[in-house]
């Protein structure tokens, strides 16, 4: 999974104390936004050049290759929507999105889940221990994911790992994590190892953000940390809780280091795996980079309307309450 | 509801120091693997018990892993290092100005383009792959550093991150009496701005940094040229060379240690730096 974003800022707006989204806070205090037109294009330009050059120029490119087809007998020639049809047709796509949707519907909130009970627990325990567990549980986000796929592949393979062996002590068979049956788990294995931390920090920092006087009174009044952490502290992070999870969804979407190192040790991992491995090596295996470019742009587009349509909604809703 | 056997006097909170201690062993176990494998000889870490020491090894393991195919090794070290932080460095230096003039000045089109920034951080980095390698590959810059460096300067978030931070610790008064004092808005950016957007800007420089020192997919594509591999790719290469040679040549042990050399300056450095992505990360979620 590549993910180069942190996943923290967009909560920005509407924790419980102050309901109403940050944008609307600086012009009760009448902010005075300076009229330097050409100083503040300025400062502006050189970030919006690259994000000319290396988003939309590549975007639009990867469109209008979409558009033409080419082959040995005809040439490149304008094919309309044909790549999108064959995309939306093409088993081995369908199939790879579907390994990808079921891998996220158990893996995303299982580690969600995971990171949230680890983050409400640090909230309420402050000891030096849950100090190394929090240093120790993020340490897996500073492995790169390459790393990380390498050190599990050897980890779960008879050879070199100590666990595929374990059920022999007792006289029973080897498990075989490269199986059909288990690769989907041991590759949300090693996804979970690696980015559990990295989410119960940015849920811990939003638990951080919570005021005390919120729970005060729940506290005198005898209710229990669990009862507090469920019914009060969870519904006052709701918002980051969701974009931890739409952010997620975005990384699951593009899955491709793991599957693709993991596929040196389970042969099944097939060039159409995930739909970024798909697209990968529709253009360096068999070339076809017109294809490519189509499987490219609907993975995008459609993480895209779905994470934007996502967070649209959300705000509207944080918004209004 | 029953409290989970956490309750709220103090001194009874075994319950919840029991699951931190079965995270902290899931989260160690592979690292301690790799710390303990990379100790061990190719030999020894085929038949030793996996997670014990067997005869010490690592000072041999390093000194091949820096001699292998000409030291390659060390060159890959060089250039995950350069590619990183000429990515952060230039990634930041770029959300820093964008995001101080997204909230501290009006021009035409700022709206629209305030809008489109939350849309950008929402594009999946490696859906841009491939379109732009075809790109650089018409420019004639593919297989060059600047194939990985350049596209990894983009970081919408980083500039939306800034923006939130100076709307928040910035004060217009501030700027304001510079101007009054005929500060040029540039000297106004660098000698006051900058420094009061320290932590947003340590947080996006880390950000980036780890996001390109760990990145696979753009490196594998763009480079095709051994001597200008990252860790991540040329790491890759011996593995997949060790595995078609089902272990004739002495590659798995250097897989091992050359992966352990790659983790330890990042973990390093966040351990070091926690101070700072700490206050960053609650900058970005609390605020």
């Amino acid at each position: 999974m590549t993910r180069s974003i942190p996943i923290t800022a967009p909560a920005v707006d509407d924790l419980p104390p102050s309901p109403r989204p940050v944008e609307s806070k600086p012009r009760r205090r009448r902010r005075r936004v300076t009229a330097h037109p050409v100083a503040g294009a300025l400062f502006v330009l050189p970030f919006f050049l690259v994000v000319v050059a290396f988003l939309i120029v590549p975007l639009g490119y990867a469109f209008w290759l979409s558009l033409s087809s080419k082959s040995l007998a005809l040439g490149t020639r304008f094919t309309g929507i044909d790549n999108y049809v064959r995309a939306f047709t093409d088993p081995v796509l369908l199939d790879g999105l579907w390994r990808v949707v079921l891998f996220g519907l158990v893996q995303i909130p299982v580690m969600l889940g995971i990171a949230l009970a680890g983050a409400l627990t640090l909230d309420a325990v402050t000891t030096k221990f849950a100090v190394a567990f929090r240093l120790i549980a993020f340490m897996p986000y500073a492995v790169p994911a390459v790393v990380g796929a390498l050190m599990w592949g050897f980890l779960y393979s008879r050879t070199f790992g100590p666990f595929a062996d374990l059920p022999t002590l007792l006289g029973g068979d080897p498990i075989d994590f490269f199986s059909a049956s288990l690769l989907l788990v041991s590759l949300g294995n090693i996804v979970t190892w690696a980015w559990t931390g990295y989410n119960m920090i940015i849920l811990y920092s939003a638990l951080q953000g919570v005021p005390r006087e919120m729970y005060e009174s729940a506290v005198i009044d005898g209710a229990t940390p669990v009862q507090i952490a469920l019914r009060v502290k969870v519904p006052a992070i709701k918002q980051a809780i969701s974009l931890a999870a739409i952010f997620t969804v975005i990384g699951t979407m593009q899955f491709f280091t793991e599957p693709q190192i993991m596929a040196r040790f389970a042969p099944q991992i097939s060039a159409g795996y995930t739909p970024n491995l798909y697209a990968y090596n529709q253009a360096f295996a068999y070339s076809d980079f017109n294809y490519s470019a189509a499987l490219s742009f609907t993975l995008g587009f459609v993480v895209f309307v779905v994470a934007y349509a996502f967070v649209f909604v959300n705000r509207r809703r944080g918004a209004r309450s | 509801m029953t409290s989970g056997g956490a309750s709220n006097t103090r001194g009874k909170t075994w319950l919840p120091h029991l699951l931190m201690g079965a995270g902290i062993l899931y989260f160690l176990v592979p690292l301690l693997w790799v710390v303990i494998a990379a100790t061990k000889s190719q030999p020894d870490l085929l038949d030793s018990p996996a997670l014990w020491f067997a005869e010490f090894n690592l000072v041999e393991n390093i000194e091949q892993l820096f001699s292998e195919d000409g030291g390659v090794y060390g060159g890959w070290l060089v250039n995950t290092a350069l590619y990183a932080g000429l990515s952060a460095l230039g990634a930041t230096a770029l959300a820093a100005a964008a995001g101080y003039g997204l909230a501290r000045f009006s021009f035409m089109g700022k709206k629209f383009f305030e809008t489109a920034l939350l849309g950008m951080i929402m594009v999946p980095a490696t859906a841009l792959v491939l379109p732009t390698y075809l790109i650089l590959s018409e420019l004639g810059i593919v297989n060059t550093m600047w194939a990985v460096v350049l596209p990894s300067l983009l970081s919408p978030f980083g500039a939306y991150l800034v923006r939130v931070y100076v709307d928040e610790s910035v004060p217009v008064e501030l700027i304001d009496a510079a101007r009054i004092d005929r500060a040029g808005e540039l000297r106004i950016f660098w000698q006051i701005v900058l420094p009061m957007m320290r932590p947003a800007l340590v947080t996006v420089f880390l950000f980036t940094l780890v996001a390109t020192w760990n990145n696979y997919f753009l490196p594998l594509v763009m480079l095709s040229d051994a001597d200008l591999y990252p860790l991540t790719v040329g790491l890759t290469t011996w593995f997949n060379t060790a595995q078609q040679d089902a272990g004739n040549r002495m590659l798995f042990n250097l897989v091992v240690t050359g992966s352990l050399l790659a983790i330890v300056p990042l973990v390093v450095a966040f351990v070091l730096l926690q101070r700072f992505w700490r206050s960053g990360a609650a900058a970005g979620a609390v605020k």
